[in-house]
């Protein structure tokens, strides 16, 4: 636990630094806490949800000149007379302005894809800056001076020194909060925004919501960020609000480590004082009073972008030593009690039925009139040569896509129009061909994922970190599955540095932890070795013993054989024989279709 | 508003249209066979503009001394792989080229009479000092990072803009410029004036548009170019170099872009940074586009001119408010038919 001295000394330092700094060097420390604020935001949304916003200026300037508006205006409109010259309902308002905006901008534009959530950002950030600066009642481009100081508790905050404690410590809080969050269920579905979004959703998670919550969340960082700005400067204009500080923001993110909230703190120091530095000996050397220091910033950062695009933090954690580094591992408490879990249908009860399933890509027939009937208590294989249409059945039957003609029954309900997520929340649990893991979470972590439905704590208890019980018992739920699948031994492992074979083992785990009633596998021998295969097959027969339905599509024949109660066998699209495996492995047919004709 | 401030504002929208268009195409061009979103085009432009201004008030453009230092460490990085690699001597060939060709350019640009040459020569050595540019951008800052992800070509892409724009304070001075026209004489039709510069961006654009659609349809080179913006794998299993294709988009870019600047720095005066805002307006309308569709683009750009014209008459101090919000409806309907979930990289 030698981060958390780290941390102590840290906070020690930040307690006495304005008693023996100078003034000017305690005005940059606060301005370090302002940016790092909203960096911090931007880390929670680029360096852990993936999205790219250059618009976080444009929020600070909500959050300054709502209170800028609301503390200096002599006659407000009628219906906020009530609000006039306080600063802590101009944060109020302030926040609820931001988290309105954010509300629609992210709603029109979370969704898009690639290059447009970035583009979309520079549009309104760049709308936004001229907005404060044309309105004539925000004071135009001269803007709004005579804020008033903020006090609390009867103390005045007048002078950089006194409020440079509260930027710290809301600074501070926005910390702890933030990692709090990430440390938490809601926090694993945020983590897999990056990369896991598909497999997120088939584990029950809603990914818009968590994109929406971490658009939000940095919102409000940088709304409050620019409140405690307007009262510190007490003097606001549209300058700092623009697309070159959104820019700046952005660059602090990076520089710093856009992947941990330390790098937050890191990038926005770094910056403010590289620029400070820049700006006080460039023009001795190159003379003249422009600000060169522009140029030197940006081949900075693009050699950081060549070298080390994971910021400079990575790079400190590596050179610490080994005893230092974080060892705070997930702990789990022996007594945690163990979740319920739901009733499983009655063993031969009908789950799972494809009816007359035809599935078109224009003129090609991936799937034609398939049929099959899954049964509770029933593994069930769905064997083929390559290019048969078993992946495309396979996702007809997991809801990823809806089949051109006939119908999919899941529990006797239709799953046509139901996203893999509402089919998770009714039962249906399953890994991929292609296995999508979090590379850099640890198995435990991944596992724990699949557990997201059965928690219900959100976003607010998991940043103060008050559902630590419910946490305990998803993360012994995990654990025990982990054990139960062979791998209990690699709980605080990578998860990338498993060999294939775990990781497709992990995948069962963690669909496992879903509590489902039918488990859908797709390959799951593949690059196991012979004993892992053995195991496997004593797992699932295992967990159909307990009444689970299992569909598995494979190509390996002896694990087939020796497991699956029946098989159904396609080629080029359609059903050529279901059975019992003793009568698959004489059907003519089959033979005809893996072996060629005798002829 | 009468049909003589109409006509007015319209060919002013048409200008600007005409421009953003350029530089929506060139944008487009970079981003498909590059994935680079190349934000310092704007860069270009007011390069372009304010060198040719500079050789109007008879100075030698400060530029050349970055194409002297761009290609002084872009050969110095050659000779490096020369030595390292022990490649085939022809690279040292090329290596005395481009270093002969810039000290020609130094040459002569210190030796013209720059503001007493025509203009057409004004033109063509400011295209010839800018263009190379591009393609050594290219490949000192993007060629190492071919196959990175997104956000990093992104981020790369922007850190350029802002250093660019600091060197262009450094070359240019604060002040801002403005050249001559083109030709002085207006035309009349009928009760509308033209204004000759307007008739000069409008032609060259097109031009400029049909000979890069002639080129991408009918030449091997354009055809290469095309195949690498459809497949960059497929492509490059094909023989088409990446290298070859991201430095030939970037001198194309380049090319348009100060190709663009020229063109409109008799009608306004251009800071060192008003490149930004124009080129995101060449964004807006790529981004109409879809970031995919050639006419799409062009047709967005000129919508974007002809709205920016006439909102400056109506609401002229929300002129860019107007210009930037219009891209909402856009990805309101692009979200809409957005696919459920993609995963990225």
């Amino acid at each position: 636990m030698k981060s958390r001295y780290l941390i102590i000394i840290g906070l020690v330092v930040l307690a006495f630094a304005p008693q023996v700094l100078p003034t000017f060097q305690v005005a940059l420390l606060n301005y370090i806490g302002l940016y790092a604020l909203v960096v911090l935001g931007l880390v929670l949304l680029t360096g852990v949800g993936g999205m790219t916003s250059f618009g976080q200026a444009a929020f600070v300037g909500l959050g300054a000149y709502s209170t800028a508006y609301l503390t200096t205006t002599e006659q407000l409109p009628g219906w906020l007379a009530w609000s006039a010259g306080s600063p802590w309902i101009g944060l109020l308002i302030g926040l609820i302005l931001t988290a309105a905006v954010a509300l629609f901008l992210g709603a029109l534009t979370l969704k898009l894809s690639g290059h447009y959530l970035p583009l979309g950002t520079i549009a309104w950030g760049i709308s936004l800056y001229y907005l404060f600066g044309t309105m004539s009642s925000m004071g135009g481009h001269t803007g709004i001076s005579g804020l008033p100081s903020l006090s609390l508790f009867g103390v005045v905050l007048d002078k950089g020194e006194k409020i440079y404690y509260l930027i710290w410590a809301i600074l501070m809080f926005a910390v702890w909060v933030t990692s709090n969050l990430l440390n938490s269920r809601e926090g694993r579905a945020i983590r897999a925004l990056k990369g896991g979004q598909l497999m997120a959703e088939s584990m029950g998670v809603n990914t818009f919501r968590s994109k929406m919550i971490i658009f939000l969340i940095s919102a409000l960082f940088a709304g409050i960020s620019g409140w405690l700005y307007a009262h510190t400067q007490r003097f606001v204009n549209p300058t700092p609000f623009g697309l070159s500080m959104g820019i700046d923001y952005l660059f602090m993110a990076l520089i710093g480590g856009v992947g941990s909230v330390w790098g937050a703190l890191l990038g926005a120091g770094i910056l403010t004082m590289l620029k400070q530095w820049l700006q006080d000996w460039l023009p001795l050397i190159m003379g003249g009073d422009g600000q060169y220091e522009a140029i030197v910033l940006g081949l900075l950062i693009v050699f950081m972008m060549h070298r080390s695009p994971g910021g400079i933090w990575p790079l400190l954690v590596k050179l610490a030593p080994a005893s230092w580094r974080n060892q705070n591992h997930l702990k789990i408490a022996p007594s945690a009690k163990s979740l319920t879990r739901r009733d499983l249908p009655e063993k031969g009860q009908l789950i799972l039925e494809a009816c007359n399933v035809t599935r078109r890509f224009g003129g090609l027939v991936a799937n034609n009139q398939m049929n099959l009937q899954l049964h509770a208590g029933e593994i069930l294989a769905l064997i083929g040569p390559n290019g048969a249409g078993k992946s495309t059945m396979f996702n007809q039957l997991s809801a990823v896509d809806t089949p051109s003609d006939g119908e999919v029954l899941f529990l006797d309900q239709s799953l046509k129009g139901k996203t893999s997520r509402e089919v998770a929340h009714m039962g249906m649990s399953r890994t991929f061909q292609h296995v999508k893991l979090l590379t850099t979470m640890t198995v435990l972590e991944n596992v724990a994922l699949g557990t997201h439905m059965r928690g219900n704590k959100g976003i607010i208890s998991s940043a103060l970190h008050a559902e630590r019980t419910e946490e305990q018992r998803l993360l012994k739920e995990a654990e025990y599955q982990l054990e139960r699948v062979g791998l209990g031994d690699h709980l605080y492992t990578e998860a990338g540095s498993l060999s294939l074979g775990q990781q497709r083992i992990l995948e069962i785990a963690r669909a496992l932890c879903a509590d489902p009633c039918v488990l859908l596998l797709d390959e799951p021998a593949a690059g196991l070795r012979h004993k892992e295969k053995q195991a496997l097959a004593e797992l699932l027969k295992k967990l159909k013993k307990e009444g689970l339905a299992i569909l598995l599509v494979e190509h390996d024949m002896d694990f087939v054989m020796n497991l699956a109660d029946r098989i159904v066998v396609m080629e080029f699209g359609e059903k050529i024989a279901e059975g019992l495996p003793e009568e698959i492995q004489t059907n003519p047919a089959v033979l005809e279709a893996y072996l060629g004709g005798a002829e | 508003m009468n049909f003589q401030i109409a006509t007015l504002l319209g060919q002013d929208g048409l200008t600007n249209g005409a421009i953003y268009a350029l530089l929506a195409l060139s944008i487009l061009l970079v981003f498909t066979v590059t994935r680079i979103l190349l934000i310092p085009l704007g860069e270009f432009v007011t390069f372009g503009a304010l060198t040719m201004a500079a050789m109007q008030m008879g100075k030698a453009p400060n530029i050349e001394w970055l194409l002297l230092g761009l290609a002084l460490i872009d050969c110095a990085l050659d000779l490096y792989q020369y030595l390292k690699h022990r490649a085939e001597s022809k690279k040292l060939k090329v290596i005395a080229l481009k270093l002969s060709y810039v000290a020609i350019m130094i040459g002569l640009l210190n030796q013209l009479p720059l503001s007493e040459i025509p203009m057409a020569l004004q033109v063509v050595l400011t295209l010839c000092l800018i263009v190379p540019i591009g393609p050594i951008m290219y490949r000192l800052f993007f060629q190492p990072l071919a196959e990175a992800p997104a956000l990093v070509l992104l981020i790369v892409s922007i850190a350029l803009h802002v250093s660019m724009v600091g060197i262009g304070l450094l070359l240019f001075g604060p002040e801002g410029a403005r050249t001559e026209p083109f030709s002085d004489s207006n035309f009349r039709l009928g009760s509308v004036m033209l204004k000759s510069q307007t008739l000069w961006v409008i032609l060259v654009s097109i031009v400029l548009i049909v000979t890069l659609f002639i080129a991408f349809e009918r030449t091997l080179y354009g055809k290469a170019l095309r195949a690498t913006a459809v497949n960059r794998m497929g492509a490059r299993l094909q023989g088409i170099s990446p290298i070859f294709a991201g430095k030939a988009t970037f001198a194309l870019a380049a090319f348009i872009g100060s190709a663009s600047g020229i063109l409109i720095a008799p009608i306004t005066t251009l800071y060192y940074d008003s490149g930004f805002i124009i080129s995101l307006k060449g964004f807006v309308g790529a981004i109409i586009g879809g970031l995919v569709s050639y006419p799409l683009a062009a047709f967005g750009a000129i919508a974007v001119g002809m709205i920016e014209a006439f909102s400056m008459f109506w609401a002229s101090s929300y002129k860019e408010i107007i210009v930037f919000t219009l891209i909402i409806p856009f990805l309101i309907w692009r979200s809409m038919n957005s696919h459920n979930v993609e995963d990225e990289e």
